[in-house]
């Protein structure tokens, strides 16, 4: 089908045969799976779906990952920035080292980042004691959520608006100051702004991976159903419980939501490109 | 420009992950900022903020990444070995230790290969050929950094569990797909599936096809062609994609832990053993095997910045 649709370079051989390969295979592994879970919500009668969604188990799992998501994301966008405008404009010792740390959450399993969190925000933990002297419990609380969901989310901002500062023109902002414009005018009307598309989707990254993250929020989380226990691992339970039909409830609303996110930060993106013309 | 390019890539959470590569790699191209400030002395002034707010705004990002990144990577060696060394090296000698690790090894190496091949394909489609649908086809290959890992397991669960579609048939014959080896490495794949062709397709597609097509006009069949004058080309950029799918399969943790059934010295592997320890209170040994995928990321990530600068040596310098 597609291997006829071959425009130009038709002089390089192989393009049927690995279009061919990458198709089975893509398909074995991501669609076949994929569709699987859409047919098995549409053996659902519209009443049983609605019935699980609107059930206050489910409801509260969503209300709790979708709510503390974007309260992480919120923490993210405003503490990347500050750590993005650092690590691009400022010279301090370990600047380096800071900057390579940004990707450990990307790079840490999540079951280590998990317990590793828990331990540190723990009663006893080194940052859990002081804490609870300040009466601020975390840890088994959805402040735990909250904190582990800030922890997979932080590479999310810096690393999106991180090339858009670097390559940023400095003319503008001479231009702004020269024009008289005082230094935190510049920033918050002349340079935030031009970062707003990266801005944006970082925010909505991070919000994408808080929503849909499992193994480093369970440990710090608690898991007391409609308190602290996230959408995710509901879904795990409700499989346990052999529940499929719940379980699979929940999965397709979360990732309907997760689709929705990827046509945002595509939009978001065709604006950057219309902002900043390459 | 490459920024804005490589600006405009992540438009789902790997594609930040890739775009890493462009944009550190792109290093060179896009002087320091102190170092293109420079020549115009008197802009520094204009284009910075007074001494108390740059102190603060240091000290806030400082403190930030040392809270939420730091301490819990110290945390994770400080209790592994917070009984002394003996204790964590027994833990790391027990039998259920050694068959988790074992395991893991085992799933990465069939998943990273299997991925490593299907990245290749893909990339050589996508990246030397124009068609119709290739953007779409891309954001098919992304698709598994955007589903929830627990729903990544769900949808094996439904295929192959026993009121799955499949179920019933596999139980008929005796086949042993989830709760057993095939359902774990089938879940590694789908959540490692788009790293090697995302770190490969936008160095192909920079790279064009002059050189192929020379070799072909010369006279060299496909295979010459792709081993001697493609690999040649993209071999950092491939180890790139190898080496962050690799680390991705042997931490995967959600999807996992959905497929594996946690049968003990069988189906678990570290990040499930990690769970398992933890949960029963068995510290020492939890952290233990976590500070050995803890080695596994910091390492994961040092090389990561050497390969980063190999692809920004070998890059093909871009107009401006």
């Amino acid at each position: 089908m597609v291997s006829t649709a071959v425009a130009r370079r038709s002089s390089l051989p192989g393009f049927g045969l690995t279009m061919g390969l990458t198709l089975t295979w893509l398909s074995v592994i991501i669609l076949i799976p994929l569709a699987g879970l859409f047919l098995k919500t549409l053996e659902l009668s519209p009443e049983q779906f609605w019935n699980i969604l609107t059930n206050p188990r489910t409801l509260n799992a969503l209300k709790i990952s979708f709510g503390l998501s974007f309260a992480a994301a919120c923490v993210n966008l405003v503490m990347g920035t500050i750590v993005v405008w650092a690590l691009v404009r400022y010279r301090f010792p370990g600047r380096r080292l800071f900057d390579a740390v940004v990707d450990i959450p990307f790079a840490l399993p999540t079951a280590v980042a998990g317990v590793a969190l828990t331990q540190l925000f723990a009663q006893k933990g080194w940052l859990g004691a002081p804490l609870a002297e300040l009466g601020i419990k975390v840890a088994f609380t959805p402040i735990g959520i909250f904190v582990a969901m800030v922890f997979i989310g932080i590479p999310f901002v810096v690393r999106t608006v991180q090339p858009v500062l670097i390559d940023l023109d400095p003319e503008i902002e001479e231009a702004a100051a020269s024009l008289g414009a005082r230094r935190w005018h510049t920033v918050f009307r002349v340079i935030l702004p031009s970062l707003a598309p990266a801005l944006l989707t970082g925010f909505a990254l991070a919000f994408a991976r808080a929503v849909g993250e499992y193994g480093s929020v369970i440990f710090i989380a608690g898991n007391l159903p409609n308190v602290s226990e996230i959408a995710p691992l509901l879904i795990v339970i409700r499989l346990s419980e052999f529940r499929y039909a719940d379980a699979t409830a929940i999965a397709v609303i979360m990732l309907l939501a997760s689709f929705l996110i990827i046509l945002v930060v595509n939009r978001l993106q065709r604006w950057a490109q219309v902002r900043i013309p390459a | 420009m490459s920024t804005p390019s490589s600006f405009a890539a992540p438009a789902n959470p790997m594609r930040a992950y890739a775009s890493m590569a462009d944009m550190t790699a792109s290093a060179p191209a896009h002087p320091e900022p102190s170092d293109r400030a420079r020549p115009l002395a008197r802009s520094i002034d204009l284009r910075s903020e007074p001494g108390p707010v740059r102190f603060i705004i240091i000290v806030l990002a400082v403190s930030f990444l040392t809270i939420f990144v730091v301490l819990p990577l110290l945390v994770v060696f400080a209790s592994a070995v917070s009984s002394g060394i003996g204790p964590y090296f027994a833990a790391l000698a027990e039998p259920e230790a050694i068959s988790a690790i074992k395991l893991t090894l085992l799933v990465a190496a069939i998943s990273v290969s299997l991925n490593l091949v299907f990245g290749v394909l893909a990339a050589w489609a996508i990246a030397k050929f124009d068609f119709r649908g290739k953007t779409f086809l891309i954001t098919l290959i992304d698709l598994p950094f955007s589903v929830s890992p627990v729903i990544s397991g769900l949808v094996f669960v439904l295929l192959f569990g026993a009121q799955g579609y499949w179920g019933a048939w596999l139980q008929a014959h005796d086949i042993h797909v989830l709760f057993a080896l095939p359902g774990i490495v089938l879940a590694t794949i789908f959540v490692t599936f788009p790293f090697v062709a995302r770190s490969l397709i936008p160095l192909m597609q920079e790279q064009g096809t002059h050189e192929e097509e020379a070799a072909i006009s010369l006279g060299s069949s496909g295979l010459q062609t792709f081993f001697r004058v493609t690999l040649p080309n993209i071999k950092w950029g491939l180890l790139y994609g190898v080496l962050l799918c690799n680390a991705r399969a042997m931490g995967e943790f959600g999807a996992v832990s959905v497929v594996s059934g946690h049968i003990r010295g069988e189906t678990n592997t570290m990040p499930l053993l990690v769970e398992i320890l933890y949960n029963e209170y068995q510290f020492v040994a939890s952290f233990a095997i976590a500070s050995l995928l803890a080695m596994l990321a910091l390492i994961t990530l040092i090389v990561k910045i050497v390969l980063e600068r190999r692809l920004d040596e070998g890059q093909i310098p871009r107009d401006h």
